[in-house]
């Protein structure tokens, strides 16, 4: 079960202004700016359940899932997931999540997918028998067997991404974060995730969290929506609640962050 | 022309932001600077004698040297450009109504010339108060110092049309990365970055003073330190014309026959 | 704790093996990398080379024992590179966020870091610091013996431990900016460079900063003294051992900067 409790963030950034007579203003005087990634941020995640976690650029999205894989640590507020304080316990907990970071690679670039598997195999120090079990199963529902002994180099973006996400998933995590894991991949692509992930929730009973642009995502996986605006969650329900006989799901969303002037 | 004014005006301003960045070099240079002479000074106790240019004479070439290192380290190429050749964002700069060649000069002097001006000023103001032997002393005379003014620029500019020369042989390797660092080599060894020429034996320095490395750093510096007569000078200059000429066409040449392939094979 | 330690340096090791496959799947760039690499120093020892053929001696270091030095010294420097380059390029996975990558799983993460980073074509600097110490020791006038042996392993031991302490606080200070770290070169590229020379042609201050501050005396000048038979009290063969305690302040401000990125996420 994951749990936030009034969880505040907030960073300071140096303010930079275009132009020569700014910038050299700037050598001397610099302004910062304190930015309120999270204001007050409370849910409760059940296991087994699967959430789409969506909101505007900026919205706070990618500080909540880095302080719930624990790399980041809240100014105030409680964080609990399966009982373990993320940040506290950083290696304990981590062993138990995965994550996707959709715009980032966790595969080396110039060996074999697999030798990437067979190097996180040590670093989860995953026992024989469940690395192969898990591989095998892995590598049937996202199609990998012919990916596997080519470099992650010569793999087309869809094709990365079904092996990142099987990267992710090797050492059996109870918990998978997916960091948009749909950007930038082609119809066939998004389709293939979408279902494994479907059925990865189904099979393994394993808690998904899904932040992403694509509302078909969410249409196709989450039944559960949290909307976050501006430091705050927004909304809590499901599709239906904010569909309200609305065209398209995109025209429904746009039309909501309007509401919520985000 | 203007629009090559306006890339140098976007890249100056981008030189200018990082006001650490900028105080860091100047640190960073000032120690070399210091550790440099340190070494000459050790050399020059051992044996007076032996010394090809006088103590305070090398001293201020050695401040020149961190002073104006942005001009002539070809080290510092354009990071940019061979990334856009690698991942092929060049066909950007092809597609708009600008030779390459032209607009890659104008961006490598601009950002050379901005990481100079920030930092040559406080460079040379510290080493101007050192005590003889380890400062930088004024200019032998005020035509030394225009001739310096001249042959700082000329060496810029050669510096520059060899780097452009490496950047467009960058279209024809496949490994970017140690072109690179092969030339730049090269250049800091026969340019006089690593020990000032005079201070090479009689038969290798008459040689290397006629390649284009010597173009570079070697004259302006020299001039200013006045470690060279006047016959040298005027030989010195002519070399240097002659080299720039002969680079930028070559460079220019190299550089279309790489937009043809580039445009034949789509990258 | 002795599990953790064997299963560590496995795991190291299976980094090391992707280092090797990915470096061979680029051969030509890896030799022409590995030629610069090599070119780069070579290009100093030849400055060192006509110097000496201007002057005899600095400092009553002879042109054979100044090889000796510089070869000693470029050794510890491109092993510390070699091994530690995940260190010393740290600035760039702070700022492409490979860094959070590494804090989502269930190792260290100093382990994870050294690992990323395996920069094999140092072999090129090796291979030319092997040659001027083949040559350093055949002509300088020195008896060679196991305790002259065990001082140069010493002084390999705790000069790639200098360097590798130096690499670290670059990269802990990435931590907090990642602008203006050049300076950090001037106790790196500017120790290689200028440590081809014994420290004491330097003065007698530069002797003090490198003895209590930055121990590069400690692996390069009272070693050297020991070696050169210019002193003979052979505790000069451990004083490069002590050169170690040099990687305590390293990590205690790499630890510190860790907790930072945890609560800025910068």
């Amino acid at each position: 079960m994951i749990t936030m409790e009034n969880v505040c963030k907030s960073y300071k950034v140096a303010k930079r202004n275009a132009g020569l007579g700014e910038a050299c203003k700037a050598l001397f005087h610099r302004e910062y700016q304190v930015i309120h990634a999270l204001s007050d941020v409370s849910f409760t995640i059940q296991d087994g359940e699967m959430v789409g976690y969506i909101g505007p650029n900026g919205a706070g999205k990618s500080s909540t899932i880095k302080i719930l894989s624990g790399i980041l640590t809240p100014d105030s507020g409680t964080v609990i997931v399966d009982g373990r304080i993320p940040y506290k316990n950083r290696m304990e907990h981590v062993r138990e999540i995965g994550v996707v970071f959709g715009q980032r690679s966790q595969l080396w670039w110039d060996v074999p997918v697999i030798d990437s598997f067979e190097l996180l195999k040590d670093i989860y120090s995953i026992p024989k028998e469940k690395y192969n079990n898990n591989l095998e199963e892995l590598t049937e529902l996202l199609c990998l067997t012919e990916l596997l002994r080519s470099p992650a180099r010569q793999l087309s973006l869809g094709q990365r991404m079904r092996c990142e996400i099987a990267a992710s998933l090797l050492h059996s995590p109870k918990i998978l974060f997916l960091d948009e894991p749909t950007i930038g991949l082609d119809a066939v692509s998004k389709i293939a995730v979408r279902e494994f992930i479907q059925k990865q929730n189904e099979i393994h009973k394993t808690t998904v969290i899904l932040t992403t642009h694509d509302m078909q995502d969410i249409e196709a996986l989450s039944k559960r929506i949290l909307l976050i605006g501006k430091g705050n969650i927004l909304l809590d329900g499901t599709l239906e609640d904010i569909k309200k006989g609305s065209t398209g799901i995109d025209e429904t969303i746009a039309e909501l962050y309007r509401s919520y002037d985000i | 022309m203007k629009k090559y004014v306006s890339f140098y005006r976007l890249r100056f301003t981008m030189g200018l932001q990082y006001r650490a960045a900028a105080l860091a070099g100047i640190v960073t240079q000032f120690a070399w600077g210091f550790l440099e002479i340190m070494v000459f000074q050790a050399f020059y106790k051992a044996e007076p004698e032996a010394f090809p240019m006088t103590m305070s004479a090398t001293a201020s070439y050695l401040w020149m040297q961190q002073a104006f290192l942005a001009f002539f380290a070809t080290w510092m190429m354009e990071n940019e450009i061979f990334d856009s050749i690698v991942n092929g964002n060049i066909a950007y700069s092809l597609c708009r109504p600008i030779r390459v060649y032209n607009m890659w000069f104008s961006q490598s002097m601009a950002s050379r010339i901005s990481r100079a001006v920030l930092r040559c000023f406080p460079i040379l103001a510290v080493a101007a108060f050192l005590p003889e032997g380890y400062g930088m002393s004024g200019p032998e005379s005020i035509l030394h110092f225009g001739l310096f003014l001249i042959t700082l620029l000329l060496g810029l500019l050669v510096t520059v049309a060899f780097c452009m020369i490496v950047y467009v042989l960058a279209f024809f390797t496949i490994s970017p990365q140690g072109l690179r660092i092969v030339f730049t080599s090269m250049v800091e060894f026969f340019s006089g970055a690593i020990i000032p020429l005079p201070f090479f034996p009689d038969k290798w320095r008459m040689v290397m003073e006629l390649l284009p490395f010597a173009s570079m750093q070697n004259v302006a510096l020299r001039i200013y330190s006045g470690s060279m007569s006047v016959p040298e000078m005027k030989k010195a200059i002519i070399v240097q014309v002659v080299w720039l000429m002969v680079l930028v066409v070559s460079g220019s040449l190299l550089s279309r026959y790489a937009e043809k392939k580039v445009t034949i094979q789509g990258g | 704790m002795k599990f953790q330690l064997k299963d560590s340096i496995r795991l190291y090791g299976h980094y090391v093996s992707i280092h090797i496959r990915s470096a061979m799947q680029y051969k030509t760039s890896f030799l022409l990398t590995t030629l610069g690499q090599f070119l780069v120093s070579f290009q100093v020892f030849l400055g060192i080379h006509f110097m000496f053929q201007r002057f005899s001696a600095v400092d009553e270091f002879t042109y054979s024992e100044v090889l000796l030095c510089f070869s000693i010294m470029l050794l510890e420097f491109s092993l510390a590179e070699m091994f530690a380059r995940g260190f010393d390029s740290f600035s760039e996975m702070v700022r492409s966020g490979s860094f959070d990558q590494i804090l989502v799983r269930p190792r260290n993460e100093i382990l994870q870091v050294l690992g990323s980073k395996v920069e094999l074509t140092r072999i090129g600097r090796m291979l030319q610091a092997l040659v001027m110490f083949g040559y350093g020791i055949s002509h300088c006038d020195v008896e060679w013996n196991f305790m002259k042996m065990l001082t140069v392993i010493f002084m390999l031991i705790g000069g790639t431990a200098v360097f590798t302490g130096l690499f670290w606080i670059y990269a802990a200070l990435c931590f907090f900016t990642l602008e203006g770290l050049e300076f950090m070169n001037v106790f790196t590229d500017g120790a290689r460079e200028y440590g081809k020379y014994p420290v004491s042609i330097y003065g007698k201050k530069m002797l003090l900063i490198t003895t209590f501050i930055i121990p590069y005396a400690l692996v390069q000048y009272y070693p050297l003294l020991f070696l050169l038979e210019k002193n003979s009290n052979p505790i000069l063969t451990v004083v490069p051992l002590l050169a170690i305690w040099f990687l305590l302040p390293s990590y205690a401000l790499w630890k510190f900067g860790v907790r930072r990125y945890q609560s800025s996420g910068s």
